[in-house]
């Protein structure tokens, strides 16, 4: 973290997003404190947002923790999305619900340096020791002598300040900002229509080009004749690119990188062009179909083939002499991330540099595909991130990055890449099509003493081994299995455990019932036997904090009370270290189920932003319920038997839960996820709901799409 | 090509376009009126909606040539200064996440408040069911239309 000088404060407002409650005026020089913020000569300060913003709000809460560490006031801070700046800040990146606790730490440590480099500039000016000066909302103040100076005053001063290298942090008792709910700083910039997204990336001279991609999965580029396209209006050129960088990270995933680009004048022109392609496309490896998925899948759960990634106890031997054994096998098929706002990305590319802008989720990652692909030292390439309209793992992986920078080199002028939906729908990284198979064994007093799952995946299994019941009970076993195909997949919000936690907590469900016990003392003597003598030593979850939320969240939901018409399920889930338990209140409609009430609490710890917090709750729940309930991917020959929101389905307004009440667990712990927690239980809740409304148990998604349902059997055709 | 006169946010305007070049991207690439967005092209998400002559349409799927007699309006010209009731409304309940759709589902709901002045939960449901919020703040949606119905009244 380096000291620095004075910069100048013009156009602050262009890419600058002020509080909702802000009233000072630009100031006329801003002074660098430190690589996260500047302060203006009249105490405004800007805050740096150094993470990537898809809709999880750190726009608003990495500053806001700055801001508390500085102890200046909201309303005098304005937020500024940084670009890629590899000198300046760690981990830009935007998964894993990763954000807020891996930035906790130095989020905290920018603004209590920045503080204490303002109250050394104060003490030497006002010629007091250091220790006699206190801060409060950006004034400090000499107790002794009755005087203060502002930040602003001292701002100069104190980016010539040696940067501390131990510093005190504020006691959380202390916090005025950090657990309280603050406006999303982009808000009237959204409700306003202001350019924010990628999409909305326009500059002089730039151009718009789409690619065509092969149209299934398994095909590639042969030959293509562009004369008819080259001769449409607004048609600059046609031509393949080869986006496969020579260095190949995780993030380049992407089936396709042989593919026809179109460039023109404007998007609709470029649109029309690309109809009138005419490409020749070639098998390359095999043309899957779900029928194959579910064979393949079922086969390996059936005949289990995988070697165990975990085994307490003696299993088979607990499973032959259980009184009672419970069994169930459990689907869901691929899913498409379906970001509101298409990929796209904006580069021009010259023979020294590379500038690129636009939704990454990991601009750090692209930057060294970019440099591979160009040949061109990173050090040479700028990424901006934008705004953007959704991200749910999508924008991890940066291809159309790539397909943006090699488009800009060989037309030597800066471009905008846009897909369409449908380009957008089928050349995905989706959520793997899944399949486990659960198995209980309860003994003559109804206890659980042996449990079993084998579980598979399109690339990689959906199985976290050491997760609850692990630790419970003391014959265990898990058995996974990955298969291959050229269908690519990769992380969707909360990847396995947003199909694990249904089938687990259905399954879980299932066994409390054959035990003849309630659902939630089931799961809490497991979770009794967890704390107190647990099996084995790797148990990934605490089971105190795990049992905590299950208890509240039936306390609040008044659990066990009889509720003529609703029909109750609960589940609870642990993932992105942070625990979620829930309860979906289900009731019939003209025979239809409709999600009533959904009661939820939450462990992520110190909540930095309560209101924006419960709107990712929120958010969570009605994407678990929508995807379990409508939502899925089918594949026909290698291609996907949808394309857009006509025949994919997604959770609408008439669908969403009428309400969704909180309540978070105030322990003080240092933060943890949010933005995918709250979305992997809901399914199970509601599975468990819509059985207890008709007593049947779903085991396979999405419940309420029976369509997409039967691509995915053995004896039906698509 | 053919020329347009179109009248957006109450100013007129001259492209020189297809006339099957959809009023979507008229507004964005020829008009750098960027609030309106492009989620679907089918008319099956809503986040392109504008009102034509105070009538919500999906703009990626109207025509410019069926428009060039009408008023347009955008989020960008719904309200003067951002501070239509529905727009605020939507800042006081925090409503957006990533955002992308919002301004369709402004626009929808500010030409069914004109209708329906004081709707229902079940009829805003009703009238919002053409929007679709990837990130699923429909709680929130509802909460702000209430809101703003409450203050228009």
């Amino acid at each position: 973290m380096a000291g620095g000088g004075m910069v100048l404060g013009f156009s602050w407002l262009a890419s600058c997003a002020p509080t909702p409650e802000q009233i000072k005026s630009p100031p006329k020089e801003w002074f660098n404190i430190n690589g996260f913020l500047k302060v203006g000569d009249n105490g405004l300060v800007t805050i740096m947002s150094p993470n990537p913003e898809i809709g999880q709000n750190v726009k608003t809460s990495m500053p806001m923790i700055i801001a508390e560490e500085l102890d200046v006031d909201w309303k005098d801070v304005v937020v500024e999305q940084a670009g890629l700046d590899k000198v300046n800040f760690t981990r830009q990146l935007a998964g894993g619900s990763q954000s807020i606790r891996q930035g906790w730490q130095s989020l905290r440590m920018a603004g209590a340096t920045a503080r204490r480099m303002l109250l050394e500039a104060a003490a030497q000016q006002m010629q007091v020791p250091v220790a006699e000066l206190s801060t409060d909302a950006g004034l400090i103040s000499h107790k002794k002598s009755g005087k203060s100076v502002g930040y602003g005053e001292v701002a100069s001063l104190a980016g010539t300040m040696t940067v501390p290298e131990e510093i005190e942090l504020k006691d959380p008792k202390d916090f005025k900002i950090i657990g309280t709910s603050r406006k999303n700083v982009d808000g009237k910039d959204i409700v306003t229509g202001k350019p924010l997204y990628g999409l909305d990336v326009h500059r002089e001279g730039m151009k718009i080009a789409m690619i065509a991609h092969p149209p299934a999965f398994g095909l590639k580029l042969k030959s293509f004749d562009a004369s008819k396209a080259k001769a449409m209006p607004g048609i600059m050129d046609v031509f393949e690119i080869n986006t496969a960088p020579e260095d190949r990270q995780w993030s380049d995933t992407n089936a396709f990188t042989n593919l026809v680009a179109v460039v023109g004048n404007s998007t609709w022109e470029v649109m029309k062009a690309k109809k009138a392609l005419e490409i020749e496309w070639e098998e390359d490896s095999k043309l899957e179909s779900s029928i194959n998925h579910e064979e393949i899948l079922s086969d390996f759960v059936e005949s289990g083939k995988a070697k165990a990634s975990r085994k307490d106890g003696n299993p088979s031997a607990a499973f032959a002499s259980a009184a009672k054994v419970v069994e169930r096998t459990f689907s869901a098929p691929f899913l498409a991330h379906n970001t509101m706002e298409p990929m796209n990305f904006f580069a021009h590319v010259t023979a020294e540099k590379a500038e690129l802008e636009g939704p990454i989720q990991t601009p750090e990652f692209m930057s060294k595909s970019v440099a591979s692909l160009l040949g061109m030292p990173e050090e040479n390439i700028s990424i901006m991130m934008t705004r953007m309209g959704g991200g749910f793992g999508r924008r991890l992986y940066g291809h159309f990055g790539l397909e943006a920078a090699a488009i800009s080199q060989k037309i030597n002028a800066p471009v905008k890449l846009v897909y369409t939906r449908e380009d957008d729908m089928t050349q995905g990284t989706y959520r793997p099509a899944y399949k486990v198979t659960y198995k209980a064994g309860l003994d003559e007093n109804n206890k659980l003493v042996a449990f079993q799952v084998r579980g598979a995946g399109t690339h990689g299994s959906p199985l976290f081994a050491n997760r609850y019941p692990a630790g419970a009970v003391d014959n265990y076993m898990v058995e996974e299995f990955a298969k291959d195909s050229n269908i690519s997949t990769g992380a969707w919000r909360a990847p396995r455990s947003n199909f694990i936690a249904c089938a687990e907590q259905s399954f879980l469900d299932e066994v409390a019932e054959a035990a003849g016990k309630d659902p939630i003392e089931f799961r809490l003597e497991l979770f009794d036997r967890a704390i107190k003598d647990p099996v084995g030593e790797k148990n990934d979850y605490d089971a105190e904090r795990y049992a905590g939320v299950l208890k509240l969240v039936k306390e609040k939901s008044g659990w066990g009370k009889d509720m003529p018409g609703v029909h109750r399920g609960v589940s609870a889930y642990f993932c992105h270290n942070s625990y979620v338990a829930q309860v979906v209140d289900v009731v019939m409609e003209d025979g239809q189920p409709k999600v009533q009430k959904v009661w939820c609490a939450v462990d992520c710890g110190i909540v930095v932003n309560p209101d924006a917090a419960l709107n990712q709750i929120e958010g969570g729940i009605v994407d678990g319920i929508g995807h379990a309930m409508y939502s899925g991917l089918s594949f026909t020959d290698g291609k996907s038997d949808q394309s857009n929101f006509d025949k994919y389905r997604l959770i609408r307004h008439r669908e969403a839960p009428t309400e969704i009440e909180t309540f978070f667990v105030d322990n003080g712990i240092d933060p943890t996820g949010l933005g995918e927690p709250s979305l992997p239980p809901v399914a199970a809740a509601l599975a468990n709901a819509l059985y207890q409304a008709d007593g049947e148990r779903r085991s396979q998604q999405p419940f309420m799409n029976e369509e997409l349902r039967n691509r995915y059997k053995l004896n039906v055709t698509g | 090509m053919a020329t347009f006169n179109l009248k957006v946010n109450g100013k007129e305007h001259q492209v020189e376009v297809a006339p099957d070049t959809p009023v979507l991207w008229v507004l964005r690439d020829h008009l750098q009126l960027v609030g309106t967005k492009f989620g679907c092209g089918m008319a099956q998400c809503g986040a392109c909606t504008i009102h034509v002559d105070g009538n919500a349409m999906r703009s990626c799927s109207v025509p410019v040539q069926s428009v060039a007699d009408k008023s347009l309006t955008t989020i960008e010209g719904l309200s003067e200064k951002g501070d239509h009731p529905l727009q605020e409304a939507w800042i006081e309940h925090d409503v957006p996440q990533c955002g992308y759709c919002q301004a369709g589902q402004i626009m929808n709901a500010a030409a069914f408040l004109k209708d329906n002045p004081n709707p229902t939960d079940e009829e805003i449901a009703t009238a919002m069911n053409g929007n679709i919020c990837r990130c699923g703040t429909y709680l929130r949606i509802k909460a702000a239309i209430k809101t703003a119905a409450n203050n228009m009244s």
